[in-house]
C-alpha cells in the first residue's frame, strides 16, 4: 500500500496526539511548537497539550538536525575532527574543538606548551563571549524587546573580528592543533581585545539597564520557570543553567587538571538561589563579564615561547581511552575519545550541554503558560545543533 | 470639503472627492509611518542603517514593499472557511476608514461633523476586533486562533479604559463633536490667559496616558502585542495570510496608529489648529491638515518608541494591569475632572 505524503503527515500528527493522550486522559489542544518555529530558534519541536492556554503537558522531540557527527568522527583523522567540531555549537565554535584536542593530547601524552595554553583559554572566553553576549539579546528578543538582539549583533561583531584577526575565520575559526595552535597571535592584537572588552563590558551595563532591569522583563522572568537545586542535578544541567538553580560547579575552577589557563586567572563563579528565568539571565550577564576579566588577566600574564609542542608530522593517537570536559558557554561538553592506534577515532562519544538542558523541560514546564514556555526555552538556553549534533 | 473650493458640487463628484479624501487621509500617514518610523527610526535606534537601496537613503523602500506584496501568491489555506477568510482584511480595513471620518482636518474639511463623534469614532474603532476574530478562526490554525481570542480578550479590556479617559476630555469640552472640542481648546482661557488657547493635554494629562496605554494595547504594539505575538504565536491572527490580504492587514495596522493618533491630537493637543493662527481663516483648511499631520506623527513617535523599546506582557499580567491600574485610574480622573468642572 502506498502512502501519499498527505496521509503520512496526518498519521505522524495523530499519532503524537494519541501519545500525549494516552499520558493525561483529558480532552485538550495539542499544539507543536516547531519543529519550524521561532522560539525553538533552529528544527526542535515541542509537542504542548495545552488547556486553554495553559500547559498540561509538553514533550521536546529532538532528532531534527541530526547530523551524525559522532558517526562521521570515525571516518576523519584526528586533525581533520576539529572542523566537523566546529559546527556542534556553532555559536561557541572555538570552544568545542578544545575538549576533543584535549582529549587526543591526553592520548598521545603530549601537552601544548603554556603560551599556547594562555591563547587556547582566551579564544575559549572569547567565544564564550560571542556566544552569550547573544542569549543576553536574544533573551530580549524572544520577550518581544527588538532592540537588545541588535544591540547584541553589533558588539558581538567585535569579538568575531577579534577572531577573525588571528585565525581568519569569523564562525569557524578551526585553529586549534594537536600539540598547540596553528599560528601566533598578530602584532597589536592584545592591546585592541583589551579595548575590546571594555566595549563588552559597557555593552553588559546596556543590557542590565535595558533588558534586565526593566520591570516587564522581570514580571515576565521572575519566578517562571522555577528549577529547584535537586531537579537540576537531578536532569544533569550544566553551565550557568545550575549555577542559577545554585549548584556551584564550574568545570574551569573545579577541573585544575586539564592543560589551560584558567588556573592562573583569578575569577568569580556566580550564582543565584532563585533558579528562575530571571536568574538564568543574570547569571549570565556576570558570566560576560567575568569572562572579560579573564581574558583581560591572561593577556597580562601571556608567557613567551612556542606555540606548538613537538609533535609528528603524521599524528597516529596510540590505543587508548580518554574523556574530556570542558565548561563551555553552555554548559559541559565532554569527547569520550576511543583510539586504536589508527589515525583517526575509533569511536566518539559527544556529551553535549543543551540536550541535557533542555531534557528538563517536560517538567519545568507544567502548568506554565504559552508565553512563559517561551521564555523558559529562552533562558534555559539551547542551540539546536547542540542538542543534535 | 466643498466649501473649500468654493464650488457647487453634485452628489457624486463630492462623494468621490470624499472617497479620494479618505484614502488619503488614511494612506499618507499609514506611509509615513511604515517609512519613516518603521524603517528608518528603529534601524537608528537599534544602531543599523535599515533599508538604504530603493531611493536615496532607502526612501522609496515602502513602495517597493508595497510591489512586493501585490506580486506575491495569495494562498488560502485548504481546510480555511474561504468566504470568511477573504473578507477578514476587509473588516479590519474598513473600521480604520470609518474612523476616519469623523476627524477634523480645518474649520471646513472635515467629512462628516457628528454631534456624536467621539462616541461614533470609539465605537467604530472597536469593530476592527470582529474582524481579528474571524480572521484568526477562519485561517484554521491553532496560533491564529489563539492569536485572535487574545486579540479579542485585550481588545475588550482596552476598550474600557480608553473610553472612561476620553469622557474627561468630554466633560471638561461638555460637547461630543470633535470640530467642538477642537474649538474649545483654540479658544480657552488658562485663568484669563489665552494666547495658547487650552489643549486638554494641561488638564487631561492623566487621560492621556492612560489613552496612550490603551492604544498601545488597541492597536496591540509592544508591549501589549500578544495577538501577535511573533516570538510565541508567528504572527498570531495573520500567520496564514499572504500577498495582497496581508499588506491589507499591515496598512490597516499602520492606518489605525493614524487614526488614534489622530483622536489624540484632536482630543489632547488641540487637533488641527496650533495657538497664534485665525481659526476661521480660510488658508486653515489648507494648514490645519498639515499641523494635524505633525501632531500624529508626534503621538505616532511615541507609540513606535515604545514599541520598540520594550519587551512584551504576558496575557494576563495585561489583563491584570488594564482591570486593577488602568480602569481605576480613569474613573479617578473622572471623579476629578467632574468635580474641578462643578468647581471652576
Amino acid at each position: 500500500m502506498t502512502v501519499t505524503e498527505h496521509e503520512r503527515a496526518f498519521i505522524t500528527s495523530t499519532l503524537s496526539e494519541s501519545r500525549i493522550n494516552l499520558e493525561i486522559e483529558s480532552d485538550g489542544m495539542t499544539l507543536n511548537l516547531g519543529p519550524q518555529h521561532p522560539a525553538t530558534h533552529g528544527t526542535l519541536r515541542i509537542i504542548v497539550k495545552l488547556d486553554g492556554e495553559q500547559i498540561v503537558a509538553c514533550e521536546p522531540t529532538m532528532g531534527y538536525m541530526h547530523r551524525g557527527y559522532e558517526k562521521l568522527c570515525e571516518f576523519r583523522t584526528f586533525p581533520q575532527v576539529t572542523t566537523l567540531v566546529n559546527r556542534i555549537d556553532w555559536l561557541s565554535h572555538f570552544a568545542n574543538e578544545v575538549p576533543f584536542i584535549l582529549a587526543a593530547e591526553q592520548l598521545m601524552g603530549v601537552e601544548a606548551p603554556p603560551r599556547a595554553q594562555y591563547i587556547r583559554t582566551v579564544f575559549f572566553e572569547m567565544a564564550r563571549l560571542g556566544n552569550i553576549t547573544l542569549f543576553l539579546g536574544e533573551m530580549g528578543l524572544q520577550l518581544g524587546a527588538m532592540t537588545a538582539l541588535f544591540y547584541a549583533f553589533r558588539d558581538r561583531e567585535h569579538v568575531l573580528n577579534l577572531l577573525e584577526a588571528v585565525t581568519g575565520g569569523r564562525f569557524h575559526p578551526n585553529f586549534d592543533r594537536i600539540g598547540g595552535l596553528k599560528d601566533d597571535l598578530p602584532k597589536g592584537w592584545i592591546d585592541e581585545t583589551k579595548a575590546v572588552m571594555k566595549k563588552i563590558r559597557g555593552f553588559c551595563d546596556q543590557m542590565e539597564t535595558l533588558v534586565m532591569g526593566n520591570e516587564i522583563f522581570q514580571t515576565r522572568t521572575r519566578g517562571i520557570g522555577v528549577i529547584p537545586k535537586d531537579v537540576a542535578l537531578g536532569y544533569g544541567l550544566s553551565g550557568a543553567n545550575a549555577r542559577a538553580s545554585g549548584v556551584d560547579l564550574d568545570l574551569r575552577r573545579d577541573n585544575p587538571d586539564i592543560a589551560m589557563a584558567w588556573k592562573h586567572a583569578d575569577f568569580k563563579v556566580w550564582t543565584h538561589p532563585d533558579g528562575d528565568s530571571f536568574a538564568r539571565y543574570w547569571v549570565r550577564l556576570q558570566e560576560v563579564r567575568e569572562s572579560t576579566h579573564i581574558i583581560d588577566q591572561l593577556l597580562d600574564g601571556i608567557p613567551a615561547g612556542p606555540i606548538m609542542a613537538k609533535v609528528p608530522r603524521i599524528i597516529k593517537v596510540p590505543a587508548g581511552e580518554a574523556y574530556v570536559q570542558t565548561e563551555n558557554p553552555l554548559g559541559w561538553m565532554g569527547y569520550y575519545v576511543v583510539s586504536k592506534g589508527d589515525l583517526g577515532p575509533f569511536r566518539v562519544k559527544i556529551r553535549t550541554a543543551s540536550f541535557n538542558n533542555v531534557s528538563v523541560l517536560p517538567w519545568v514546564a507544567k502548568g506554565l503558560y504559552v508565553p512563559d514556555i517561551v521564555t523558559v526555552l529562552a533562558s534555559l538556553y539551547f542551540i539546536l545543533g547542540d542538542i543534535d549534533r | 470639503m466643498t466649501a473649500l473650493f468654493a464650488l457647487e458640487l453634485s452628489y457624486w463628484q463630492e462623494t468621490v472627492l470624499k472617497v479620494v479624501g479618505v484614502l488619503a487621509a488614511v494612506l499618507i500617514p499609514a506611509g509615513a509611518f511604515v517609512q519613516l518610523f518603521l524603517f528608518k527610526m528603529v534601524s537608528h535606534l537599534q544602531s543599523r542603517l535599515g533599508p538604504m537601496e530603493a531611493g536615496p537613503h532607502g526612501s522609496l523602500q515602502a513602495i517597493a514593499e508595497v510591489g512586493k506584496f501585490i506580486q506575491k501568491e495569495d494562498i488560502i489555506p485548504e481546510r480555511a472557511d474561504r468566504f470568511v477568510f477573504k473578507l477578514a482584511p476587509y473588516v479590519v480595513v474598513m473600521t480604520v476608514l470609518l474612523v476616519y471620518l469623523v476627524i477634523p482636518f480645518g474649520p471646513d474639511m472635515y467629512f462628516a461633523n457628528l454631534d456624536a463623534g467621539v462616541f461614533y469614532a470609539l465605537a467604530v474603532s472597536s469593530v476592527s476586533v470582529i474582524g481579528v476574530l474571524i480572521a484568526g478562526w477562519a485561517s484554521a490554525n491553532k496560533y491564529s486562533l489563539m492569536g485572535a481570542i487574545r486579540a479579542a480578550g485585550q481588545l475588550i479590556a482596552y476598550e474600557l479604559p480608553l473610553v472612561l479617559a476620553v469622557v474627561g476630555v468630554v466633560i471638561q469640552a461638555g460637547t461630543m463633536n470633535l470640530q467642538g472640542i477642537v474649538a474649545i481648546q483654540a479658544q480657552g482661557e488658562i485663568f484669563g490667559w489665552g494666547a495658547i488657547g487650552n489643549p486638554f493635554i494641561l488638564t487631561q494629562f492623566v487621560g492621556l496616558f492612560i489613552f496612550m496605554v490603551a492604544i498601545q494595547a488597541e492597536l496591540t504594539q509592544t508591549p501589549f502585542d500578544m495577538p501577535i505575538a511573533e516570538s510565541e504565536l508567528i504572527t498570531g491572527y495573520m500567520t496564514e495570510y499572504s500577498g495582497l490580504r496581508f499588506l491589507l492587514f499591515f496598512i490597516a495596522e499602520f492606518a489605525a496608529v493614524g487614526a488614534f493618533g489622530a483622536l489624540a491630537a484632536t482630543l489632547w493637543l488641540g487637533g488641527w489648529y496650533l495657538p497664534g493662527l485665525d481659526f476661521d481663516a480660510n488658508y486653515m483648511n489648507v494648514v490645519g491638515p498639515i499641523i494635524l499631520f505633525a501632531k500624529i506623527m508626534l503621538v505616532a513617535f511615541v507609540v513606535f518608541w515604545v514599541r520598540f523599546t520594550y519587551p512584551r506582557l504576558r496575557e494576563d499580567q495585561l489583563q491584570a494591569f488594564a482591570w486593577k491600574f488602568l480602569i481605576p485610574l480613569s474613573l479617578i480622573n473622572i471623579v476629578a475632572t467632574g468635580v474641578l468642572k462643578v468647581v471652576f
